[in-house]
Order: structure tokens, then C-alpha cells, then sequence
């Protein structure tokens, strides 16, 4: 028996057991599936551009009436403080980065119920999923990113003195895999739940408009009473928005602890996010 | 032992009945709970088998029990079952789509699986990239489906349509194409479910024949799920006869097939003896009383020789006029089709009496010709044309075994229903 195992042991190129290493996180199979990831995201596209009459056009329409909504109602009806910047600017900053956070957190923590029908009936490590959805994302974001820098280089073409970007915009990129990460990893950790309680997905959406109030999009950090400063700053999000808009704009707040406390966060939050993943990954499609 | 491609060892899984996410949270809790104090898990315990046809009192079922069993690489491994037996259960273990509850499964190389055909394809995109599409879902990297690309269109027989979107295809295309992608799929493990059940005639056949391609040119494995006995019986050397999640039998494709048709539970199991249920007779005119399948002794059996008779004991009760009725009596293979009728008008029998209400007829098979192997009956006393009085169908499974035919050393291999001495000639 015993000799029996070792001698097949090193023969056999896979054992699928009960359970697997809490910490085998299966990088490498991921690796080995990279076209997959591009064909999804190809998909994704098509799908998206076919299916619409404006086509691609709605990827800069949503986000143009957005932002007027906000500069209407927060900054003219309620008069909420934009650090002195353009308006229309000063919420597109915000929200450009914030949008690509909530629609891949949204789209990342139900990915095994609407995925339940394609990973019932075929194998591949299931982590490529969520990263399809943050890839695609990239697309839209880009979309909106230009459509910021449209609006961005309008004003500092009209001359406005208010705006003075600096050298720290270069951490763009760096902003955007803060964003994936955290939105990526806290999708996994809620794809987890909402397997099993499918009424959680209600709670998400409303939950990640109250975020976007408690982190400083449509308000600057500045304009926040200091005693409710502490709590504002323990949103891992609040530096990443501070800083993209600190970058363009030069106004808000700069600080690289909170960035690094940012990136320690996302780090983690993305390896719990993946362990909890593959774990729900192997017994979802008994519950889902 | 090296040229064993997979290995199954006691593999079990355990499901949870009815709705799953009410009181979900208390049991996650309790199993936690159980789990701390270092006690075993208190929902496992109270699993039943699976049998669905009753109703338990527990809301765990075992679909998969204690299964074991090795596959030699470059052998069809057929499974057979019912439905809801667990082959679906132990095919989405195989083909890693959920894990197991207890037990392990050792592969050696590259397992793809088949449980549709198709998945992942997207109408809107054209039949060029859903090839690539579905072939990366299957596991396939991009140069490989570069290089199968022509044989894939080319299999498929779509090659004027390949940069149309799939959803302007024909529901045949739309099947043919995702097969083809399939078809060239180079794992060294395939698995594959009923995804034969789709697509017309010929290119079934061209399917079968690729995959007996695949198994024996390429020497890869291959695990066949499919209710098709005749696509089994072609492909697969060994089955897998699953019932109610355990592993009945393991051994030669031809002796599977025969034991899964070969009906065991019910009122099939009394020793081949059918009388009709009480209620049943009430409503009926003209019916069987009762049935019997008898050897040349007089006793009810199930087995006959290839040299003996199957006799068919036979009482009707007909309760009016019998003119015209017509008693039938269908001989079946195991794949349920027709091998020979036998019909006889009532009135033939008996043309003195038709008022008669017992009919007691017997019915002698000819002997030395059914050729062995495993048979049902199906009865009917009918008019032609006209009223169908009592009907009872595919019944009395019997099986001929060989008393020594020329074909007695090759048991367990299907060689027809028929054995007929045929005249041979050597020309000049």
C-alpha cells in the first residue's frame, strides 16, 4: 500500500482531492490559461459594442451626465466645496478612478453566479474570471480617463490658475493597480458570500454608493472636521483619489504613508481575496 | 502500473438536498462548532444512498460512494447508469468542477472534458473567434488552435461562414462547429458526456469515428458517458455500471450493457412472473391476468438456453366479445429494439367458444436461433386500427446463454440476436 503510493507518487501529473492547500493559489495555472483571459476580454468588447445602438458612445455618455448630475446638485444646490478647481473637473478627477473601482467590485463579487452556467460544465483555474472583468474594465477607464483629460486640458488651455498639475501625476499607473487590486481582492472576498447568500448582492450595491460618500470623491479631504478625519483616512481608497487628484490638479493632500498604507492593504486584501476564491472555487457549483 | 492513466480511490461526495441557503448559516455554524471541539462533521453522518425514488429523512444524500477504479491510458472507458445514478457527479469530479468529499483521483496528463459542446460560445462573435473562444476555454493556448484552425473549419464544414456571427448560423453549424473545436482537442485525458445526442446522422458518425481515432492512433484516454448503448457498445472495450452513486460493476463493455438492461427492481424482480395490480384490471375489458416466462420444465425462469425454448405462459380475461382482438407479443434486444413479432388472433385459437373469459394460451419461442444474449418482451391485445385493450411493455428481461454455439469463446462480445447457419461455397 504504502510503496504503492510512493511509486505512483511522482508518476502521476495531478491528484484532485477533497481539499487543497489553503495557500496554493495556482498562479501558475492562471499563467498557463493567458489566452483565455485575452479572449475573454475580447468578448467582453465585442459584446458590449455589438449589442448597443450608441456602441461605444455610451462609454462616454454615462459618465458626461454623471458628472454634470454631480456638479448640479453637490456643488451648485448644496454648495459642497471643490478646493477651489473647476467643478466639472474637479468631480471628473474623482470620479474616473472611483467608477473603475465600483463597476469591477460590483462585476467581481458576483462573478461565480453569473459565470454558474459556463463553470458548471468546463474546468479552468476560475481566478480568470475576476481578472477578465478587471482588464475589460481597463477599456472603459481609459475612456473615461481621456474624456478627463479633454475637459482637463480645456481648462488649463482657458489659462485657469487654480489648476497646477505636478510631477506626482506620473503615479497614475500606479493609482490604477491600487484600484484593481483593492476592487479585485474585496470582489473575490464578496463573490465568496454571495454564492451562498444570493441577497447580499442587494446589499452590495447600495453599500458601494455609501463608500463613494465616505471616501472623498465629490468632496475634497480638506473639507472634512477633523474629528472624522481618522476614520475618512482609514479608507484605503481616500489616498488613492487624493493623490490622483493632487497630481492633476495640485490641490488636496499628498502623503506617501497613506499611499503605502494603501498598497499594504490592496496586498492583502488581494491574497485573502484569492485564497477565499479558490476555496469557494472548488464546492461553489453544489451550492450556487 | 505505470500505464494507468487515471485512478479513482474511494471516492465519495455528499450532497445537500432541497434549498440550499435557508438555515444555511446556523448549519455553517454548527459545523464549526463541531469542527472546534475536534468532532466530525454532524451532517455527514446522517447521509443516505442515493435513491431517489424515496423520500428520506435526512437532506444529505451520497450521489458518489466509495468508488474505486483505474483506467489503462488508451482505453474508452464507457460509464453506464440511470438517471441521477452519479455519472454526471463523477465526471464533473473527473473534469475538476467540483471536488470530492472524501476520496482522491490520480490522473497522469492533461484532462479536458466535454460536458456540452459549446460552452462559452458568444452569438454575437463571428465562428472564427468563437473557435479560438471555446478552444481557450477547453485549455487549448492560441498557437495551438492556430495550427488545428483549418482542420477545425474544415471538420466542421463552415468555412463560407466563418466570419459570421454565430448567432446567423443554423442550429446544425452552430453544433457542428462547436464540436469540431473540440474534436481537436489534444489532452491526454478526454472526457466526454451524451454530447453525441446532438447533430445529425452522418456527422454523429464522424464524431464516433474520431474519437475511436483519438483513442486508438493517438493513444489517449478517453471517458464516455452517454444513454446511446449502441455509440457505448462501438467505442468503449470497458464500462462502468453506476447505481445509485455506487460502482456495480466494473468489466466488459458488452456484459455492462446487457446488466443495465437487464431491469432489477420493482416488478420486474418476480422471478418473471407478472399479474396485473388489481386496480388496473377494474378498468379494463379485455387484459392480462398474468404473465409468465416458463423453460421447458414448467418453471418460471429468467435464463434459457441458446438449444431450449422459451416458453410464454400467457392468461388473458376478456370480459366481452374477443372477435378480432389480436395478442402480440414483441421479442426485444437490449437496446430495446424490435428482433421479432409474434401474432396470433384470439379467435384462432378457440373458434368454438368466443365467449370464453380465461384464456389460458402458452406460447413456445423456436429454440436454436435467438443467438445469446440478454432480451425483454413487450404484450398487447389490440384490434388493428382500432382499440389498444392491455399493453405491457418491454417486461420479462430473459437472457439465452450459449450452450456451446461457434461463437461460445468469444463471450460477452454482442454478436447479434440472431445465429442462422448461412451456406458457404469455395469457387474454383
Amino acid at each position: 500500500m504504502n510503496t504503492g503510493e510512493k511509486e505512483s507518487g511522482s508518476a502521476w501529473t495531478e491528484v484532485i482531492e477533497p481539499r487543497s492547500s489553503l495557500f496554493d493559489w495556482k498562479l501558475k495555472e492562471v499563467w498557463n490559461y493567458r489566452d483565455l483571459l485575452r479572449m475573454f476580454v475580447r468578448r467582453d468588447l465585442v459584446a458590449t459594442y455589438k449589442q448597443t445602438i450608441l456602441g461605444p458612445l455610451w462609454f462616454f455618455i454615462q459618465p458626461i451626465f454623471t458628472t454634470i448630475t454631480f456638479t448640479i446638485v453637490f456643488g451648485n444646490f448644496a454648495g459642497i466645496s471643490s478646493d477651489g478647481q473647476p467643478r466639472m473637473v474637479f468631480y471628473m478627477a474623482g470620479l474616473t478612478l472611483w467608477n473603475y473601482f465600483s463597476e469591477c467590485f460590483t462585476k467581481a463579487s458576483t462573478v461565480f453566479t453569473t459565470n454558474a452556467n459556463i463553470f458548471g460544465k468546463v474546468y479552468f483555474p476560475r481566478l480568470i474570471m475576476p481578472l477578465t472583468i478587471v482588464v475589460s474594465n481597463l477599456i472603459k477607464f481609459a475612456i473615461q480617463y481621456l474624456l478627463f483629460l479633454v475637459f482637463y486640458g480645456y481648462f488649463i488651455f482657458k489659462g485657469n490658475s487654480s489648476i497646477q498639475p505636478n510631477n506626482y501625476l506620473l503615479l497614475t499607473p500606479l493609482l490604477l493597480v491600487l484600484m484593481a487590486g483593492i476592487s479585485l481582492g474585496a470582489g473575490m472576498i464578496f463573490s465568496a458570500m454571495t454564492t451562498k447568500y444570493k441577497d447580499l448582492t442587494f446589499l452590495l450595491t447600495f453599500g458601494i454608493q455609501l463608500l463613494m460618500y465616505a471616501t472623498p470623491v465629490i468632496y475634497p479631504l480638506a473639507s472634512i472636521p477633523d474629528q472624522y478625519k481618522t476614520y475618512v483616512l482609514l479608507n484605503p481608497l481616500t489616498a488613492v483619489i487624493e493623490t490622483f487628484r493632487y497630481g492633476y490638479l495640485g490641490t488636496g493632500t499628498f502623503s506617501w504613508s497613506a499611499l503605502g498604507y494603501s498598497t499594504i492593504f490592496m496586498i492583502l486584501l488581494l491574497l485573502s481575496g484569492i485564497t477565499i476564491f479558490n476555496r469557494v472555487e472548488r464546492s461553489f457549483m453544489d451550492t450556487v | 502500473m505505470s500505464d494507468i492513466a487515471i485512478k479513482v480511490e474511494n471516492l465519495s461526495k455528499l450532497y445537500q438536498l432541497g434549498e440550499v441557503g435557508t438555515g444555511t448559516i446556523s448549519h455553517d455554524l454548527n459545523r464549526w462548532w463541531a469542527k472546534v471541539r475536534g468532532k466530525e462533521d454532524p451532517y455527514t453522518k446522517v447521509g443516505r444512498p442515493n435513491d431517489r425514488t424515496k423520500k428520506g429523512d435526512s437532506d444529505f444524500v451520497w450521489a458518489l460512494k466509495d468508488i474505486n477504479f483505474e483506467v489503462k491510458q488508451g482505453e474508452v472507458l464507457g460509464i453506464i447508469g440511470r438517471n441521477g445514478a452519479g455519472k454526471s457527479t463523477l465526471l464533473k469530479i473527473l473534469s475538476k468542477i467540483t471536488s470530492p468529499t472524501t476520496g482522491r483521483v490520480y490522473t497522469k496528463g492533461k484532462i479536458a472534458s466535454l460536458l456540452e459542446v459549446g460552452t462559452g460560445f458568444h452569438p454575437e462573435m463571428t465562428g472564427r473567434e468563437n473557435i479560438y473562444l471555446n478552444g481557450a476555454i477547453l485549455g487549448m493556448r492560441k498557437w495551438e488552435i492556430d495550427k488545428k484552425f483549418d482542420e477545425i473549419v474544415d471538420f466542421a464544414g463552415v468555412e463560407a461562414y466563418i466570419d459570421t456571427p454565430v448567432k446567423r448560423y443554423s442550429s446544425g453549424m452552430y453544433v457542428r462547429l462547436a464540436f469540431a473545436v473540440a474534436a481537436f482537442l489534444e489532452p491526454e485525458i478526454l472526457i466526454v458526456d451524451e454530447v453525441l445526442a446532438v447533430g445529425d446522422a452522418e456527422f454523429q458518425k464522424k464524431c464516433l469515428g474520431r474519437m475511436k481515432d483519438v483513442s486508438v492512433n493517438d493513444g489517449r484516454t478517453v471517458l464516455f458517458v452517454s444513454h446511446q448503448m449502441g455509440a457505448i457498445a462501438k467505442l468503449c472495450n470497458k464500462s462502468l455500471l453506476i447505481e445509485k452513486g455506487t460502482l456495480k460493476r466494473f468489466d466488459k463493455t458488452g456484459l455492462i450493457i446487457e446488466e443495465y438492461l437487464s431491469p432489477s427492481d420493482g416488478i420486474k424482480k418476480e422471478k418473471n412472473c407478472y399479474t396485473v395490480p388489481e386496480e388496473l384490471a377494474m378498468q379494463k375489458s379485455i387484459y392480462f391476468k398474468c404473465i409468465k416466462t416458463l423453460n421447458a420444465s414448467g418453471k418460471i425462469a429468467d435464463s434459457f438456453g441458446f438449444d431450449d425454448s422459451i416458453i410464454l405462459g400467457v392468461e388473458v380475461v376478456a370480459k366481452r366479445d374477443i372477435k378480432n382482438v389480436i395478442l402480440g407479443i414483441g421479442l426485444q434486444d437490449k437496446y430495446n429494439v424490435r428482433v421479432a413479432t409474434f401474432l396470433r388472433e384470439l379467435t384462432q385459437l378457440n373458434s368454438d367458444d368466443v365467449q370464453q373469459d380465461l384464456w389460458k394460451i402458452e406460447v413456445a419461442l423456436p429454440k436454436g436461433i435467438i443467438a445469446p444474449n440478454a432480451y425483454n418482451f413487450t404484450f398487447a391485445l389490440y384490434i388493428p386500427y382500432g382499440f389498444n385493450f392491455d399493453q405491457v411493455e418491454s417486461l420479462f428481461p430473459v437472457k439465452i446463454y450459449d450452450t456451446g454455439t461457434d461463437f461460445s469463446r468469444y463471450e460477452g462480445i454482442d454478436f447479434g440476436n440472431v445465429i442462422v447457419e448461412a451456406e458457404w461455397k469455395l469457387l474454383p
